[in-house]
């Protein structure tokens, strides 16, 4: 199918693209999910803004506690090194499994946690690194992922806002993956990641709503990890069928094991 | 309607679209390139798969719009191209194709696989293919003739 028509606008600065924007609008970054979602006709536009010109939400920051990636940092630049990696190599591991690499050369960070679908993979590894959101509207702002991201394909956003970069703190600490999908490159049906060090950190995401820390499990490596992840799901996708919690323990457990490893 | 200027397989050209076309849209409709084939018009199928500035990328969910000032290359610039033209070959040998709809993505697909990887490992072409669905040839021939047009290209 093809996606209802709508008016087009390519800004090239920030401050153009947020004078641009108000409730009737619709950003566009790589368009991955977007264009999908447009065509399937799910959504739909009544003016787009193109965000891709905007030289603001490209380009790298450095300083020695973290690294900052511009908003249109692409999948397939993360996966190979074309960008600073601040995770120890848990950022290229996970871009490279995200969806496909036609995909991967288009879709961006920032679009992926803008959309914040609840089986996305960038959503719940910032929110495993401890990342931030720089976000600007009428105000500037920067805010933890873990507040941010409030609900399935909901977070703090407010219309006409845009997510111009993530901070990323350095992480030399060991860390661990676990994906379930039904396909290479489907959305996962459960995603762990698990990142070591003084204060350990575990991610979860595939739930009903949003990837959520298991806080419980975190304190509980060196103790009864099983019923501490099981207390953990009760909360984090209550609604989870025998399937889903078998799946969502599996891949606490391997990435927590891969990180100890 | 509005302007887009880009280089299509090596020309420059202005197409007027409008703004919900896609870039499939632009290469088949606008510009009666239909090598190029849609599957599925939602980015789950890689049939419609181009180069956009040097990169695969799927057509079907790339703005027309956005691709103002970029290069596109379809499968018809690759005719008289020489490493395409080994991949071909080796195509035709190992019998990676039956109807063909899928066969442009695979060849656009296969020359990023061999850029990006001089040495692809069976595994690492499945992982690049996984995305290019393929009704007709259960995928063996596609995963062979890519290995052996990289192992030729190698040599040469
Ligand atoms: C076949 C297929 C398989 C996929 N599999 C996976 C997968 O396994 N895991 C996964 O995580 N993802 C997957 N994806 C989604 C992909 O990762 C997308 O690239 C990503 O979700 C969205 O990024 P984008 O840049 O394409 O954003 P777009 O599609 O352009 O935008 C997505 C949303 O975010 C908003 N937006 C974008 N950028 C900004 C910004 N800077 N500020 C404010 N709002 C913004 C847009 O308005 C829109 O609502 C898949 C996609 C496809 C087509
Ligand atoms: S037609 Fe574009 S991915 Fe299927
Ligand atoms: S040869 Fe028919 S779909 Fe691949």
């Amino acid at each position: 199918m093809k996606s209802a028509n709508f008016e087009y606008l390519r800004p090239t600065s920030l401050p153009d693209a947020l004078d641009a924007a108000n409730d009737e609008t619709t950003f566009l970054a790589g368009g991955q999910s977007l264009m999908a979602m447009l065509n399937l006709r799910v959504t739909s536009a009544e003016t787009m803004i193109d965000l891709s010109r905007l030289s603001e939400l490209r380009g790298v920051n450095e300083t020695p506690d973290a690294v900052t990636l511009g908003a249109l940092t692409t999948h397939a630049m993360i996966e190979d090194g074309a960008v600073p990696d601040p995770s120890g190599g848990l950022m290229p591991r996970i871009a490279s499994k995200i969806a496909y690499r036609a995909v991967r050369n288009m879709g961006t960070i920032g679009g992926s946690l803008a959309l914040a679908d609840p089986a996305a993979d960038w959503p719940c590894c910032l929110l495993a690194l401890d990342a931030t959101v720089l976000i600007e509207g009428a105000t500037s702002r920067e805010e933890a992922i873990e507040d941010f991201l409030q609900d399935a394909y909901t977070t703090t956003l407010e219309a006409g806002e845009i997510i111009r970069a993530i901070r990323i703190p350095r992480n030399t600490a060991p860390w661990g993956v676990y994906k379930v999908t039904r396909k290479s490159g489907a959305f996962a049906d459960s995603l762990a990641i698990c990142v070591l060090g003084d204060a350990p950190r575990i991610a979860l995401t595939g739930t009903q709503s949003r990837a959520q820390r298991l806080r419980r499990a975190e304190s509980a490596l060196h103790g009864d990890l099983r019923a501490a992840i099981l207390a953990d799901l009760a909360d984090a996708d209550p609604d989870a069928d025998a399937y889903k919690r078998r799946c969502h323990l599996a891949t606490v457990l391997a990435a927590i094991k891969e990180a100890q490893s | 309607m509005i302007d887009v200027t880009l280089t299509l397989n090596g020309t420059p050209r202005t197409v007027s679209v409008e703004p919900r076309e896609t870039l499939s849209d632009l290469v088949r409709n606008r510009c009666d390139m239909t090598g190029t084939h849609v599957g599925c018009d939602h980015g789950a199928c890689g049939a419609c798969t181009v180069h956009l500035d040097g990169m695969p990328v799927r057509s079907c969910i790339v703005l027309a719009a956005t691709c103002d000032g970029r290069e596109v290359r379809t499968i018809e610039a690759t005719r008289k191209d020489e490493t395409f033209g080994v991949i071909r070959r080796h195509f035709h040998e190992k019998h990676a194709l039956q109807c063909g709809f899928c066969t442009l993505g695979m060849l656009m697909m296969a020359a990023d696989i061999i850029a990006r990887h001089p040495t692809p490992s069976e595994d690492q072409i499945r992982n690049a293919l996984s995305g290019q669905v393929c009704r007709c040839t259960g995928y063996m021939g596609i995963v062979a003739a890519i290995a052996s047009a990289a192992e030729e290209l190698r040599g040469a």
